[in-house]
């Protein structure tokens, strides 16, 4: 009996190879996913701890700031990318003295990487994170004087508030450089600067082409995130200035 | 007339096969037609909670606690459903940033994910990084036109898979955005992109051709179009430029479709391009309804977004 059945299961399956089957009508559509549909408690149950481990980290207050920061409260330098820039310039600086015996004359950020704005008030973790939600990573890069004019005039084009720290820029109502000095001094040809910037930058990112081969390069393994927590820990209240780093006149 | 005895016969003794505790109902004529369904997401990058109640874009949507339960409703209303993923299933909440995607994946493994593709995120933590989260994962990953093969990743990616449900062969084939300028080259390491077009037109091929596949689906995190730059490879110029690929489910552009788009491909047949978005706030859903060969011809193929 059992040969049997066998048998004509395996008939069945040849008949129905031989009826073969092909698409004859699709449906698509999309699903919203909120309250109506009830949380699958396995998966609840198993994010609960981590959850609450993080929550508790987000919630520490770390720093105050006096005022709402946003990345378009100025416009060629903003309060809270003039914070940016300067603090990854500061947090950077030992490491790479410890390791090179070099100081950072310069520190470039993008505009576009400022992710979220700093409200007025505490300064919690969850900021640094909303600011900064990327792994980007700091890096130093020693450029040639050519190409620290190249970033002057990559700044003066973009006519964006990218942050930078130890280089104040003029330029005039068309956007010509008038002025562009390195700490207080002019740029010197046949010297190099040290440039702190991100990797991401420093790898080509908004197309910053003078970061891309640098006479040295220093990775300095430490998060720009990273670097915002340390530096909120030690600050009491974070400045919120504008000082006429890169201005228009 | 031999043929038509045969098909009697086999009605006549389906039931009784069926005693025998094998199901073979699907084979009588009158419940031949077969039914698949697709859910799919992209771009979920870490969006594990849903967004608090006061969030002024997406207040109390997405969550991946309710997206289980809608795919277990699904899967108990047909269980041959594939739920499927396209990329940069990272990166986005502090969930990564602490645990590496470890959440990502164990809570992708308990909805029982069956595929997914990698997206430019899923490098965040390094080629290394992404490596070490695999085990985590209890579904393969699939890219045809990224070459691992001189990185940790060789022989952990295929370039497709196959899936048979109710007797319907679906194979499956991935896509991966060009990463030069995108992600750090210390991140991808020695990655090799391929275009992408020229890899489907290939994956097409074997699986219609050469695996005799029913369906043919693309698990894309190219883009679904550049505005800009039109002639930037996305999912629907892949579209227009291949056969024999019956669904496109993209990523990476964050592009909440309302519907599925309908494209003509290079010999003027229909290919459905869907893309839910990002984080998680919809689940697309494509459910492939068959019929005999010459019912369809006779009928014709209908299309319903």
């Amino acid at each position: 009996m059992k040969k049997i059945v066998a048998l004509l299961a395996i008939f069945l399956m040849f008949a129905c190879a031989e009826e073969k089957q092909s698409v004859s009508r699709i449906e698509g559509k999309r699903i919203n996913i909120n309250d109506s549909l009830t949380a699958d408690q396995e998966i609840e149950a198993y994010v609960k701890p981590f959850r609450e481990r993080i929550e508790e980290d987000m919630n520490k207050v770390l720093s105050y700031a006096p005022k709402d920061m946003h990345k378009n409260d100025g416009e060629l330098e903003t309060t809270i990318g003039n914070l940016m820039s300067d603090l990854i310039k500061s947090q950077s600086e030992p490491i790479y003295k410890k390791r090179t015996g070099k100081s950072i004359d310069i520190c470039l950020l993008n505009h576009g990487g400022i992710r979220a704005p700093i409200p007025k008030g505490p300064i919690k973790t969850q900021t640094a994170f909303n600011v900064m939600p990327f792994e980007n990573s700091i890096v130093v890069a020693e450029l040639t004087a050519a190409n620290i004019r190249n970033m002057v005039a990559y700044l003066a084009e973009a006519k964006r508030a990218h942050p930078i720290s130890g280089l104040t820029i003029k330029v005039d109502d068309d956007f010509n450089v008038k002025e562009a000095l390195v700490n207080g001094k002019p740029i010197e040809d046949g010297k190099t600067y040290t440039v702190v910037t991100s990797d991401y930058l420093q790898n080509g990112g908004d197309r910053m082409d003078f970061l891309k081969d640098p006479e040295s390069l220093e990775i300095l393994d430490y998060k720009i995130r990273n670097a915002m927590i340390d530096y909120f820990k030690s600050t009491d209240t974070i400045p919120a200035k504008l000082d006429g780093r890169f201005v228009k006149q | 007339m031999k043929r038509k005895d045969f098909i009697q016969q086999s009605l006549a003794t389906s039931a009784f096969v069926t005693l025998g505790g094998l199901s073979l109902q699907s084979f009588t004529a009158n419940t031949a037609k077969k039914h698949i369904t697709i859910l799919h997401t992209n771009d979920v990058h870490s969006h594990i909670d849903p967004f608090d109640a006061n969030h002024p874009r997406n207040p109390n949507q997405g969550g991946a606690a309710r997206r289980a339960s809608l795919v277990a409703k699904i899967r108990k209303e047909n269980p041959n459903t594939l739920l499927l993923d396209a990329g940069d299933i990272f990166q986005g909440t502090p969930y990564f940033n602490y645990y590496g995607g470890e959440l990502e994946f164990k809570i992708m493994s308990m909805m029982k994910y069956d595929l997914a593709t990698i997206g430019n995120h899923d490098f965040d933590n390094g080629i290394n990084g992404l490596y070490a989260q695999l085990p985590n994962a209890n579904f393969d990953f699939v890219s045809a036109n990224y070459d691992f093969k001189n990185t940790v990743l060789d022989t952990h990616v295929k370039p497709y898979k196959i899936f048979v449900k109710d007797g319907i062969k679906i194979g499956i084939f991935g896509l991966g955005v060009k990463l030069e300028g995108l992600v750090d080259k210390r991140m991808y390491k020695e990655t090799v992109y391929n275009d992408p077009i020229e890899s489907a037109q290939d994956m097409s091929r074997i699986l219609k051709e050469e695996e005799k596949c029913d369906l043919v689906i693309c698990l894309s995190h190219i883009g679904y179009n550049y505005r800009k730059n039109p002639e930037r490879p996305s999912d629907l110029i892949l579209a227009r430029k291949t056969k024999n690929i019956d669904l496109i489910i993209g990523g990476h552009t964050h592009t909440f479709l309302q519907k599925p788009t309908i494209e003509k491909n290079i010999v003027g047949e229909s290919v459905m391009v869907n893309q839910v978005g990002a984080y998680g706030i919809y689940v697309g859903r494509v459910d492939f309804y068959f019929d005999s060969e010459k019912n369809v011809i006779a009928n014709g193929k209908s299309i319903i977004v």
